[in-house]
């Protein structure tokens, strides 16, 4: 067996990560040793939603390297310790703590660094750049003492960075030198719209700006001095004037760098030193430097292919891209600017709704070269596979930036794309890869999501991958049924839509207008759950019980051996003692087994259906109420102690949580709902895991939306930041009955959002900025449900008609003698079967003894 | 030798659900389908989950063949003929019913 090379990466950001785990899933790990060099103290995180770490997110959240991953590796990691040269004669590298490492093989990562333009005053007090979290932490101990801020750049990271201090709560500006906004990206017309759009959201721009002093201000700390003789006072300056690729210590062991810096490669990413590879922003391939992660990811995976043995080409990458900057969706597509001899440009300007787009075509008309798209980047998908591909465009290639105002569809259907057509951008997921995992049975857009991976990252592209699901899909003769089952030919949400429309109360009217047959437990339970929702009648009202599990009907939970479990409502897990007391009581008196649930509250085990009424009577006397345990609806907000008592507390999550719960308490919907609040950022409610989740901030509450522990855990998206309650509580409202209205059957909130087309920017769109015009009815089904709430054990022991159901015989005060328990730990259990056996013939011989 | 008992009245039954009867020293789930005028009793053991619990499962029907769910582990039987969907080689025990004079008796 040959000895292990000694291969050392330096550089540990997004390139460097994504290098390292493309090479230890490769065949090339067996022949590496492989030691890192990470100048940043912690490892790669996301700089791309750097931003998001102002609305909540942690370091620990924007972390892309899997706990544990440098360990099971078996790779030598040194975090906070640069690599300061490299010997190339010795073929050593030597680290800034005095580490030296042999080599065989190097892979720079070094990446780039904010270029500060050299301005007289740019190194005074809170003049800063947007590059790390530790950058970050100093905008925001910054910012604590400052109401202004100004972005000096308005490109793509200046316009995030102006996002983040507009967030931080500065009255924000941002100052261009080019006339117009993300100059490289955009024409006139859409850095214009751009420009307009930023302005209506509270940012100032300022273009032609060229600063040339930095002093002292007057009412600010600073005062930035323009060319033209105009000034701008500000206390905090953000300089985000363009990336320079770190190549020092490239020219430091004199590799041949480009003139206006950059580590010269060739297609195999090799430096003019063989043994020397350089990947991401410190590269520089034909001239040209790439400034975002995908090509960056092409490069790393062109490396691992060729320390592989193979012969992969990096090739350049389509500098395309899409995004929404502090809300407006704004897309570049290939040549932007009509560069290209003899280009047609198409625009068109929609003054009203704030659109613009703009395409750029061959003079023959047949191809795509390039696309501007500002206001509405839905036509971003398309347009990058008509211009990636040379696809061959229609007859009136302005059919595709046109509004439609009839049926006519001028979308690309995915029949015309090649199997070559890269699809996930992301994750270089291409149509033929989708198309296989269809063949082998993903036939959700869930499915192929896991399995390819596609959809995963940006999500820009799930509308495309779910035509080409489909086309597939129909091409393979498979028809996806959507029905319920098989007594109505229609989805769940069809159905919801049936009953509110045609105002449907009962079961039996649904299946004669709508369906066939007797029903089945699938149709009933979901028909049932719709009537409660929409109507919130009484669940155990004569025509709903047949549409009613056994859990509901007796409003408890079976367990295995028949017997029932009860769980009564403690909001937010607060319980006065008399109330514990009386827990303890009841079980004592009952004989019940007793569980502290993870919900917070108290599960009794063992009831027999003929105890539940009188159990429940106590219960009741004593001041609970049904804690809906038992059904599909929402069952607890879970929360920390909170400011009241805790010492890192930033506000009261005990009393939102009972606010909430009893708020929402009964809603019934297509699966349970789990809700927890925490009192601060660290998140001891775990409210991340939790279909609504809420953390206090000191600004005001952040709300996560379709988390989900369980099988497939799932944390949930941050959807809205620094709410005060009553926005929160309008959001949940709206968020909940959306869910309830659009959700399949047994759908959790988690995979509800993992279907929905246009994800969790669609559900922001509907709930906080209303695109569907349904927000007050949303907000007025809530208040039905809350006005109309009861607690349904209150109801059903207060009916001596109902309480007939509670026996085990109809004609006979017998017993089922097949429960049995057992004594375990001090409490019981069911018997297992043997136990059983033994414990019923005793009891036979006892009696025929006794005769 | 199989005999007629008397069990309960029509008014115990419950419409489009389950009871359960004590008769001649077994447990008998019985289901009413007022819509088909329709009463049937199998046994209540549930063969599966091993305890007496299928006359608190819902009921409807698989292909016009009317059922019932267990309410444990979601297996259905046939209400004519006992045998399980899920598994044709399971099959519950069946019996005649009649109702006379708004009384309700099973066939053992």
């Amino acid at each position: 067996m040959s000895k292990k090379q000694t291969l050392v990466v330096i550089g540990n950001g997004m390139v460097g990560q994504n290098f390292l785990a493309g090479l230890v899933s490769s065949g090339a790990k067996e022949h590496f040793e492989i030691v890192v060099f990470c100048e940043e103290p912690r490892p790669a995180y996301d700089r791309v939603h750097l931003s998001a770490f102002f609305s909540g997110k942690t370091a620990q959240d924007l972390s892309m390297v899997e706990e544990g991953f440098f360990e099971q590796h078996g790779i030598t990691v040194h975090l906070g310790d640069r690599a300061k040269s490299i010997d190339r004669s010795a073929k050593t590298v030597l680290s800034e703590n005095g580490v030296r490492i042999a080599y065989d093989k190097i892979v720079l990562a070094t990446g780039s660094y904010p270029f500060v333009p050299p301005v007289p005053g740019h190194e005074r007090d809170r003049c800063l750049v947007y590059r790390t979290i530790e950058d970050l932490e100093a905008i925001e101990t910054a910012a604590e003492q400052s109401k202004v801020g100004v972005v000096v750049g308005g490109g793509l990271l200046g316009l995030e960075a102006a996002k983040a201090l507009k967030d931080l709560g500065l009255t924000t500006h941002v100052v261009e030198f080019a006339p117009r906004l993300m100059a490289v990206q955009l024409d006139d017309g859409g850095g214009a719209l751009l420009k307009r759009k930023i302005e209506a959201l509270g940012v100032t721009v300022h273009l032609n700006k060229n600063t040339t002093l930095i002093d002292d201000g007057e009412s600010c700390l600073h005062k930035m001095n323009f060319a033209g003789g105009d000034a701008l006072e500000t206390d905090l300056i953000l300089f985000s004037a363009g990336i320079r690729p770190r190549d020092d210590i490239a020219r430091d062991c004199e590799l041949e760098v480009g003139p206006r810096g950059g580590i010269v490669i060739d297609n195999q990413c090799r430096t003019s030193d063989p043994d020397i590879f350089a990947i991401g922003e410190c590269a520089l391939w034909n001239n040209r430097i790439f400034g975002l992660v995908a090509p960056g990811y092409a490069m790393a995976r062109t490396v691992v292919s060729v320390l592989e043995g193979g012969d992969n080409y990096f090739t350049g990458a389509d500098m395309s891209t899409k995004l929404k900057l502090m809300g407006v969706d704004v897309a570049s597509i290939g040549d932007a600017h009509a560069q290209t001899p003899g280009a047609l440009v198409y625009t068109y300007q929609n003054g009203d709704s704030e659109v613009y787009k703009r395409l750029v075509v061959s003079t023959d008309k047949k191809r795509l070269l390039g696309a501007v798209l500002v206001g509405d980047a839905s036509g971003y998908g398309t347009l990058l596979q008509y211009c990636l591909n040379g696809i061959e465009l229609p007859e009136n290639p302005d059919s595709l930036i046109l509004p439609h105002r009839s049926d006519e569809s001028v979308g690309l259907g995915p029949d015309a794309l090649p199997m070559s057509a890269q699809i996930c951008s992301c994750h270089d997921v291409d149509k033929a890869t989708l198309c296989s995992a269809i063949e082998a049975g993903c036939n959700t857009v869930s499915a192929l999501k896991s399995e390819t991976k596609a959809g995963t990252g940006c999500g820009g592209c799930v509308p495309l991958m779910k035509s080409v699901m489909e086309c597939e899909l129909a091409k393979l003769g498979i028809e996806v049924s959507t029905d319920i089952c098989e007594h109505f030919p229609h989805t769940r949400q069809e159905l919801y839509h049936l009953i509110m429309v045609e105002e449907i109360k009962t079961f039996d009217e649904l299946i004669e207008k709508h369906g066939r047959g007797r029903g089945c437990e699938v149709c009933k339970q979901a028909v049932g759950s719709i009537l409660a929702s929409y109507w919130n009648d009484y669940i155990l009202k004569k025509e709903h019980i047949g549409l009613q599990d056994t859990n509901d009907i007796f409003l408890a939970n079976m367990q295995k051996d028949g017997t029932y479990s009860v769980v009564p409502r403690v909001t937010g897990g607060e319980i006065q003692p008399e109330k514990l007391i009386v827990l303890g009581q009841v079980a004592k008196k009952y004989g019940l087994y007793t569980k502290i649930t993870g919900g917070q509250r108290v599960d009794l085990f063992g009831a027999r259906v003929e105890q539940l009424p009188s159990i429940w009577r106590e219960l009741i006397d004593a001041g609970f109420e049904s804690g809906h345990a038992y059904g599909k609806s929402l069952r607890t907000v879970k929360s920390c102690v909170g400011s009241t008592w805790c010492r890192f507390g930033v506000d009261d999550s005990v009393g939102l949580a009972i606010e909430l719960e009893n708020r929402y308490k009964g809603l019934r919907a297509p699966h349970k709902i789990k809700f927890a609040v925490s009192g601060c950022t660290r998140e001891c409610a775990e409210a991340q895991s939790k279909d609504i989740g809420v953390i206090a901030t000191e600004g005001g509450w952040n709300l996560y939306v379709c988390g989900n522990g369980g099988m497939k855990p799932r944390h949930g998206d941050l959807f809205a930041t620094q709410l005060d309650k009553e926005t929160l509580i309008k959001y949940i409202d709206r968020v909940l009955i959306f869910y309830v209205r659009t959700a399949d059957r047994m759908q959790r909130t988690s995979v509800w959002m993992e279907n929905m087309e246009g994800g969790l920017d669609y559900l922001r769109s509907v709930v906080i900025e209303d695109s569907l015009s349904i927000g007050e009815a949303l907000e007025k089904q809530m208040r039905h449900v809350i006005d109309t709430y009861q607690c349904e054990w209150k109801t059903t022991i207060e009916d001596e008609s109902k309480l007939k159901r509670f026996r085990h015989f109809v004609n006979s005060d017998r017993l089922d003698d097949n429960i049995v328990f057992v004594e375990e730990r001090g409490q019981v259990r069911p018997a297992d079967e043997q136990e059983r056996e033994a414990l019923k013939a005793r009891k036979h011989f006892n009696i025929l003894e006794e005769a | 030798m199989s005999e007629w008992i008397d069990v309960c009245s029509v008014d115990d039954l419950q419409p489009d659900s389950g009871v359960c009867v004590w008769a001649d020293g077994r447990q008998i789930a019985l289901f009413y389908m007022p819509k088909e005028q329709a009463v049937y009793a199998v046994d209540n053991f549930d063969p599966f989950g091993k305890v007496n619990v299928l006359s608190r499962g819902m009921i409807g029907d698989i292909g016009g063949q009317p059922m019932v769910a267990s309410p444990l582990y979601k297996q259905h039987f046939n209400l004519e003929t006992g045998v399980c969907f899920e598994d044709e080689t399971v099959k519950i025990e069946t019996y005649g019913v009649r109702i006379e004079n708004r009384r309700v008796a099973v066939n053992v």
